[in-house]
């Protein structure tokens, strides 16, 4: 299955970050192009990308709000100035992830505190209850699929509580995920717009609902919320509970399972952290750097020079930490994934101003996750005789995880 | 006891101890010197990190803070040796 581009012919100058060959063949098409000396590759897909490969490119671009727009953090066919109902910047339509200074500031600043660690650590007992139950759920079957039956739903359940929308439409929202990040490749038609008016409309009845009935949540708190001495915009909310829904979804759920697809294919690391439980925290650490999930996205605000390639004024600027992560100039031995590695700046969650609201949150989320995993199956391996699938578009993880549990507590 | 032998060997206040330092500029809440050495940081209701004790590093936690440092994605935590 290929983009509405088509396949890809060359990587470097036609790359397509929508194409699933892309996140299956990820760590071997940079390092391709690395070899091949391409720093920035580019393609004229979506309206014509960048994709800067170096940990200081990365960083540069991340640090630059003067010559880099976050209004469209997911690259898209249509840019935010193509768009007649684009909300424009500073502010974009799902604040503060696609906000510029001053404004995103102010717009961060209100959330901050319902991410801040000492709000977020209560939440631990409750994910080693879910986590368990996931697993429980599985009886005691010998083939299970961990993204499937485990991965994907922590982070929806934990995100829809916390917004306060019903747990029971997690479905609808993994579905909404997939439209919005995944299946950027795919043709704009009718059966495409609709489920984008569903989303919208799912959303904004819920919001009213919160309206008429204050809750202890999220939704809530942004409605009292006031910015500039004035309520947010229902515009604001409405992006702001987006943004949160879809960003606190399949980036979660990808580490988890990048962790786990790691530990079913890496025997010694497995045994080590059901030996060395203490050992957990620094070995997500590494899986971060190694899986990290989330590659972002900025538009260029004028024509600019930049490390030698000529950029237009709207073209995007993909930030691929993931492939910052793999930096050999930044990390000793990049492509190694060492659960042993005690200096780790990675970026997994993003440099500069926008670093990820929810790190807090998806650390902890990670690190129960793999936790009672192992607790519950101290020994699995992947099921040679099923195929594990991969995300498509700027988030990646995998998408099924056919597993064989070889011993159970 | 080594602790108070340490201690009384080096009366002069703290004068000869590492000191750690978060630059509030470039600190952006990743929060992972505060998850890796709470002795030595805190942080903010919005993820700002600050250092504890005016930045004096106890004796014995001179390792921790040189993990904090080295796992600062931003580069925000300067050590005084």
């Amino acid at each position: 299955m290929t983009t509405v581009y088509g396949p890809v012919t060359d990587w470097a100058t036609d790359f397509d970050h929508g194409d699933p060959e892309y996140n299956n063949n990820i760590h071997e098409i940079w390092s391709n192009l690395k070899a091949s000396g391409c720093p920035i590759a580019h393609t004229d897909r979506y309206g014509g990308t960048w994709l800067p490969l170096t940990h200081e490119l990365v960083h540069e671009i991340a640090y630059d709000t003067d010559h880099f727009s976050s209004q469209g953090p997911v690259v898209q066919q249509l840019k935010p100035s193509q768009n007649p109902d684009a909300i424009p910047a500073p502010v974009g339509a799902v604040p503060p992830i696609s906000s510029d200074p001053p404004f995103h500031a102010d717009a961060r600043r209100l959330l901050l505190p319902a991410f801040a660690p000492k709000q977020i650590d209560p939440l631990r007992s409750k994910m080693y209850k879910m986590c368990n139950e996931l697993i429980d759920k599985m009886g005691d079957r010998d083939t299970v699929d961990a993204a499937l039956e485990y991965s994907q739903h922590i982070p929806v359940l934990i995100i829809a509580e916390m917004l306060g929308l019903p747990l029971e439409d997690a479905d609808k929202f993994r579905n909404w995920v997939n439209l919005i990040l995944g299946a950027i490749g795919a043709e704009r038609n009718e059966e495409r717009l609709a489920m984008f008016m569903e989303f919208s409309e799912y959303l904004d009845r819920h919001i009213a609902d919160h309206v008429d009935n204050p809750k202890d949540d999220l939704i809530t708190f942004l409605l009292n919320a006031e910015l500039h001495g004035q309520k947010l915009s229902p515009q604001h909310v409405h992006g702001t509970v987006v943004l949160i829904l879809i960003a606190g979804i399949d980036t979660t759920w990808s580490g988890i399972g990048s962790s786990i697809w790691h530990l079913a294919s890496n025997p010694v690391d497995r045994r080590r952290l059901v030996e060395n439980k203490e050992m957990i925290p620094q070995a997500v650490e590494e899986f971060l750097r190694a899986y990290a999930p989330v590659t972002m996205a900025r538009i260029v605000k004028e024509d600019l020079e930049f490390h030698g390639v000529e950029m237009k004024q709207d073209d995007w600027v993909l930030l691929p930490f993931p492939a910052a992560n793999r930096d050999e100039a930044q990390f000793e031995n990049a492509n190694e994934v060492d659960i042993d590695r005690t200096e780790n700046r990675h970026a997994a969650f993003g440099l500069g101003i926008h670093r990820c609201i929810g790190s807090n949150l998806a650390r902890a989320e990670l690190n129960v996750a793999v936790e009672v995993f192992l607790e519950r199956f101290p020994d699995f391996e992947l099921n040679p005789t099923e195929e594990v699938t991969w995300s498509t578009g700027q988030v990646r993880g995998p998408r099924n995880i056919p597993l064989r549990i070889l011993a159970r507590k | 006891m080594r602790h108070f032998d340490r201690d009384f060997l080096t009366p002069s206040l703290y004068s000869d101890r590492m000191r750690v330092h978060v630059d509030s500029s470039k600190c952006q809440g990743h929060n992972r010197c505060y998850a890796l050495a709470p002795e030595l940081f805190d942080v903010d209701d919005y993820g700002n990190a600050f250092e504890l004790n005016e930045g004096v590093v106890p004796a014995g936690l001179e390792d921790k803070a040189r993990l904090a440092a080295a796992n600062c994605p931003e580069f925000a935590i300067i050590i005084e040796d």
